[in-house]
């Protein structure tokens, strides 16, 4: 009697298709084949589109003659300078307003996280107003309501605000005067850079020398102590020149010293208060999900509320904030695109401009998606590092 | 779900996707079939085109696409208006999303070249020049030097305006806000000293959104030549012949003496000008792959070019422009209708 069996035929005859293996193989194949298909598909559609429309393609544009004017950047550029120096004026204009709103939504959000736990009924209470009412808000409803509030309620140029001899006040920005470039002050700058290096070091001992002496020194003193101090030694060794280059109305606005333009302010402002109102949140909730034992422990130690907040709960508390704040960074990173609405030459503003002149919608769209995908990538790489870093290590 | 099932769905996307037709199809058969033209306006500059308070549009780029409506499907009003920034417009045009911009462009080689666009014809030269507040105390624009200018971005105004500055070596500070109700709002609240755009701009933005028109001088120095007009896309030639007919009709029309009131009266004319534009000689609409009353659709429907001009931008409306050079050759000005024939 023969026994039909169905399985592992080991003649072969059987079809390779009923082989799990191959069929896994197969399928992973036809994916990658498909994929790869569609992008090509898509590719050559898009060139082939182009051309039929003799619209121009490729990253020759870069070096022609921009013929516009860009109203600040930290680089010389003037209307003869090329596109890609346009872009690079925009791409810095996005860096300053990023990292400036990154620092100073950081600081505001931590205070007012902290704030809405506070025992004090005021103090909560309007940080709770704060949080829930600029969270609901659309941001570019807030950049909007700044930049027109900066615009109406301050006075023309030739009205300006005067509090203090050389600061003046306007819808035109904020002008304060800035000392004249002297060559001390590069010197001044690397000494900034040594005293906070230094600061660092002095940390580090002085953590080694409480855990062996149980002594504290005054860090934070000699810290800044020695980021101030050293700069302005150099500067009294260079001769201390304290010329300053004073901002004066000629004609139509101000001429001279530094200006805060109402644009930046006014998307510093929207961003960092918004970005700070959901940082607030992050933070209140690492803080709430510390167990309560610990600061109870902390207390009946003896240690102060502002040692237990500093010593014991944020440590703990970091490891739940840091992911979510790294979102939120990245979120004001891109929100800052929103430049555009108020006036800002931040990268999309410039680069729309860009496109509009070239008609080269492609090429410039890939050079926003490169770099703010670049800007993204280097905030979560140096935050998961900070993460690992301050990671408890679990026995 | 079963694998054989995703699979062969897959594969009939995929090839669903093929068959639609990479885009270059006629543009003039897919108005047809689609009974709408869509057509590509501003986001609202009085006397070219602005919408109303229900929505419904007006203003001389409005009724150039209303006379191509006309010609093309019979209904002046089958038109679909989306509203476009300066930022927007030419990507919405290459990309298919409308069909024709009549949204006061500049003609430039930069945009008949490389941004893949045919410009056809010239439905008003203009300049651009500069508006400044009466309280400034300028009477030229060559006093301006140092000055804060609102300026919308990816204009030719903004690449004028820099190039005016470069050669008369003087400088600005420019505020460059893209949308045009805050670049109105900026310049109202005293965020800059000069407003530039083209001058049937600045009389239409004064006259409209200005808190006292009176407030405010439009310097006399024009600095550059803007000929608007409507704009297509390259690749399609039977659809450029269409809108730039259509457009050079108005024209004849005035030309000829047809206007909306007359032009029935004027099918029974004896000049042969006429009745090959109006159609009573056949031919003309058959070139151009429309219906032999392409032209008197277009007029009676709209109304020829001086009427569209008085009735949007003329001496009457609160723009208060003269024909100036906009008006006929015959009178000395610069529209000239070629012969349709």
């Amino acid at each position: 009697m023969a026994v039909e069996t169905q399985d592992f035929d080991v003649t072969g005859r059987s079809s390779a298709l009923n082989d799990p293996r191959v069929r896994a193989v197969l399928y992973q194949v036809a994916i990658v084949v498909a994929v790869v298909g569609l992008g090509w598909y898509l590719v050559n559609n898009t060139i082939t589109n182009l051309q039929n429309q003799q619209i121009a393609t490729g990253f020759g544009f870069l070096e022609r003659e921009a013929g516009f004017e860009v109203s600040e950047g930290l680089i010389e550029y003037s209307a003869a300078d090329t596109y890609g120096r346009a872009l690079m004026v925009g791409f810095l204009n996005t860096i300053k307003v990023a990292v400036i709103g990154v620092i100073l939504a950081t600081i505001l959000g931590t205070v007012v996280g902290v704030a809405r736990l506070s025992s004090n009924w005021l103090v909560a209470k309007l940080a709770s107003v704060y949080v829930e009412g600029l969270r609901n808000i659309p941001l570019l409803l807030q950049l909007f309501f700044w930049y027109a509030v900066i615009t109406v309620s301050l006075p023309g140029p030739r009205q300006a605000m005067n509090p203090i001899e050389g600061v003046f006040l306007s819808n035109r920005g904020l002008m304060f005067p800035i000392p004249e470039s002297h060559p001390v002050f590069p010197f001044a700058g690397i000494a900034v850079i040594v005293g906070v290096i230094a600061a660092v070091f002095l940390d580090r001992w002085a953590v080694k020398r409480q855990a062996l002496t149980g002594e504290q020194f005054p860090v934070f003193s000699a810290a800044a102590g020695l980021i101030v101090g050293l700069p302005v030694l150099v500067w009294l060794f260079g001769g201390a020149p304290t010329a300053l280059d004073m901002p004066a109305l000629r004609g139509f606005n101000f001429r001279g010293g530094l200006t805060l333009s109402p644009e930046f302010a006014a998307l510093l402002f929207g961003l960092t208060l918004y970005t700070a109102s959901f940082i607030a949140e992050i933070v209140r909730g690492g803080i709430l999900a510390v167990p309560h034992g610990q600061s109870e422990a902390s207390e009946a130690l003896g240690l102060k509320r502002s040692w237990t907040l500093r010593l014991v709960i944020l440590p703990q508390a970091l490891r739940i904030i840091i992911p979510p704040t790294t979102s939120q960074y990245l979120n004001l990173t891109k929100n800052s695109s929103l430049a555009i609405a108020i006036g800002y030459p931040d990268l999309v503003a410039v680069g729309n401009t860009t496109i509009n002149q070239t008609g080269q919608a492609i090429e410039a769209i890939s050079i926003f998606m490169a770099v703010y995908l670049i800007l993204s990538l280097l905030i979560s790489v140096f935050m998961n590092w900070y993460n690992k870093k301050i990671a408890l290590v679990e026995r | 779900m079963n694998l054989k099932n995703v699979l062969a769905a897959g594969a009939m996307v995929t090839v669903a996707g093929a068959a639609l037709p990479a885009f270059a199809g006629p543009t003039l058969d897919a108005i047809k079939d689609r009974g709408t033209l869509l057509c590509g306006v501003s986001t609202g500059l009085a006397g070219f085109s602005n919408p109303d308070s229900e929505g419904s549009w007006s203003g001389l780029d409005v009724d150039v696409c209303k006379a191509i409506a006309a010609s093309v499907l019979g209904d002046a009003d089958a038109i679909q208006f989306t509203p476009l920034t300066a930022q927007q417009r030419f990507t919405a045009l290459q990309s298919g999303e409308v069909d024709i911009l009549s949204r006061n462009t500049t003609w430039t080689l930069t945009r008949d070249t490389s941004l893949g666009l045919n410009f056809a014809g010239v439905t008003f030269y203009d300049g651009q020049g500069f508006m400044v507040p009466k309280a400034l105390g300028v009477s030229s624009a060559l006093e301006l030097d140092g000055a804060a200018v609102c300026v919308q971005p990816g204009t030719t105004t903004e690449l004028n305006l820099s190039d005016f500055f470069r050669a008369n070596g003087m400088s600005f500070d420019p505020v460059v806000i893209e949308s045009l109700d805050e670049v109105n709002a900026a310049y109202f609240a005293g965020r800059c000293d000069v407003y530039t755009t083209d001058a049937s701009g600045l009389a239409s933005i004064r006259a409209s959104v200005a808190p006292n028109p009176d407030d405010h001088i439009i310097l006399p120095e024009i600095i550059s030549k803007e000929p608007l007009g409507p704009v297509v896309r390259h690749g399609d030639d039977e659809w450029l012949d269409v809108v730039k007919w259509t457009v050079y009709a108005l024209i004849e029309g005035e030309e000829k003496g047809i206007n909306s009131a007359n032009v029935d009266e004027m099918l029974n004319s004896t000049d042969p000008t006429v009745q090959r534009l109006l159609g009573t000689t056949p031919g003309m609409g058959e070139n151009l792959g429309l219906a032999e009353e392409w032209a008197y659709n277009a007029i009676k429907q709209v109304g020829n070019y001086g009427e569209i001009f008085d009735r949007n931008v003329g001496p009457s409306t609160s723009l208060k422009l003269e024909r100036g050079v906009n008006d006929l050759w015959s009178r000395g000005g610069l529209m000239y209708a070629m012969p349709a024939r």
